[in-house]
C-alpha cells in the first residue's frame, strides 16, 4: 500500500467534529478531506465520514436540511456502489433522515443533552467499521447528544435484528443491557446500526473522541482502524492504490 | 397568485413525547391537574405562489412529503387559503 486511506469529512454549516475527525487521521495514517457540505464531487475517497455537530442549526428536525446538501447526493451514490460510509452523532441522524438507514432519532427522553462516556455492547464485529472489534466485547465511547433517542416502528425493529443488523447498544459496565444503562430511551438499547449490505454505519457514540489513552480512551480508535484491513481485502481498491 | 398555509406537524401516535409530558407536569404543578396529555408540535406558516387551489394543494403535499415532515416519526396537515394581497400592499 502507497498510502494509508483517503477519507473525506464532509462539513456542513454547524458541524463540529470533522477537526477531532481529521486529528483521529493523523493518529491512524490517514489521509483526511475536509469536503465542504455545497461540493458537489468527492476527492475519490476510499471512505466518507458525517461527523457530529448541529448541520444548518438542526432547524426543522436533526439532518433534515443537511440531507438535500449538495454533497450528499455523492455521498447517497458512493454507499449505493458499496463504499464505507459512517456516520456519528448528527452524521447518523443525516443518514436516517436521507434514508439510507432506516428509523429516525429523538428527542432523548429525559430531555436533557448527555455529554459522558457510555458503555456499549458489541453486538456484530464485521464490514469495515467494526472488524477489528469482537462480538459480545463492551467497549466505551463518549456520547455528546439531546436527540440519540433511536426510533423505528416495531416491523423495521424487528427487521433490523432478524437480520442482524443492530451493531452496538448501551450497555452498563459489566456489558448488561438495561433500561438503567439507556442514556435516551432509545427503543431496544439501539445505539447504532448498519445498512443491509454493512457498509454504512451509522450510531451516536463519537468514536473519533476515544483516540488515546489520556484523554480517557482508545476504544475509538479500535473501532475507526477496522477500515485499513477491510480496504486491504478490497482488491479493488487495494490495485488503485499501488 | 398568493396562497398562505399553515402546516401542523405532530409526532406519529404512540411516540413518547417527553416535551408534552413536561409541558403537561408545568400545567399540573400550576394547579390544572386536570390535564391528561400535552402532545408538542410544530406550527409552520408559508406563503407561496401557485396558479390555483389544485396546485397550491399538490405543492403542499409535496413539500410536507419531502421535508416538513419525517413520516417515520411524524405527520403533517395543513389548512390552505388563498392569501389577500390588497391587504398585503395596504399593510
Amino acid at each position: 500500500m502507497s498510502r494509508g486511506p483517503r477519507v473525506a469529512v464532509i462539513v456542513f454549516p454547524g458541524t463540529w467534529s470533522d477537526r477531532d475527525f481529521a486529528h483521529a487521521a493523523s493518529l491512524l495514517g490517514w489521509e483526511a478531506r475536509l469536503v465542504w457540505h455545497a461540493e458537489t464531487v468527492l476527492p475519490d475517497p476510499d471512505a466518507v465520514v458525517l461527523p457530529g455537530g448541529f448541520a444548518h442549526g438542526d432547524y426543522l428536525r436533526t439532518g433534515a436540511i443537511a440531507r438535500f446538501s449538495p454533497a450528499m447526493r455523492a455521498v447517497e451514490a458512493f454507499a449505493a456502489a458499496g463504499g464505507p460510509v459512517l456516520g456519528s452523532c448528527n452524521g447518523f441522524q443525516i443518514l436516517t433522515e436521507a434514508g439510507i438507514l432506516p428509523g429516525a432519532l429523538l428527542r432523548n427522553d429525559h430531555l436533557e443533552f448527555r455529554c459522558e462516556w457510555q458503555p456499549l455492547r458489541v453486538e456484530r464485529a464485521a464490514g469495515p467499521w467494526l472488524g477489528e472489534l469482537h462480538p459480545g466485547e463492551t467497549i466505551r465511547l463518549p456520547i455528546s447528544h439531546g436527540e440519540g433517542r433511536y426510533f423505528a416502528d416495531a416491523a423495521a425493529l424487528d427487521e433490523l435484528e432478524r437480520s442482524a443488523r443492530v451493531v452496538l447498544r448501551y450497555a452498563d459496565p459489566a456489558g448488561t443491557v438495561n433500561a438503567a444503562a439507556n442514556p435516551n430511551g432509545s427503543l431496544r438499547s439501539i445505539a447504532g446500526i448498519v445498512n443491509e449490505r454493512g457498509n454504512v454505519l451509522g450510531l451516536m457514540p463519537h468514536p473519533e473522541r476515544a483516540m488515546e489513552d489520556e484523554t480517557g480512551g482508545s476504544d475509538g480508535l479500535r473501532l475507526l482502524r477496522s477500515l485499513d484491513a477491510w480496504l486491504v481485502a478490497q482488491p479493488a481498491v487495494a490495485e488503485r492504490r499501488l | 397568485m398568493r396562497w398562505l398555509a399553515e402546516v401542523h406537524v405532530r409526532l406519529r401516535p404512540g411516540i413518547a413525547d417527553p416535551e408534552g409530558q413536561t409541558i403537561a407536569g408545568g400545567l399540573r404543578a400550576l394547579g390544572y391537574d386536570t390535564v391528561a396529555e400535552v402532545r408538542a408540535g410544530k406550527l409552520l406558516r408559508l406563503a407561496f405562489e401557485a396558479a390555483d387551489r389544485g396546485t397550491a394543494e399538490a405543492a403542499l403535499d409535496e413539500m410536507c412529503r419531502r421535508l416538513l415532515a419525517n413520516p417515520v416519526m411524524e405527520t403533517a396537515d395543513w389548512e390552505l387559503r388563498a392569501g389577500d394581497q390588497d391587504a398585503e400592499q395596504r399593510a
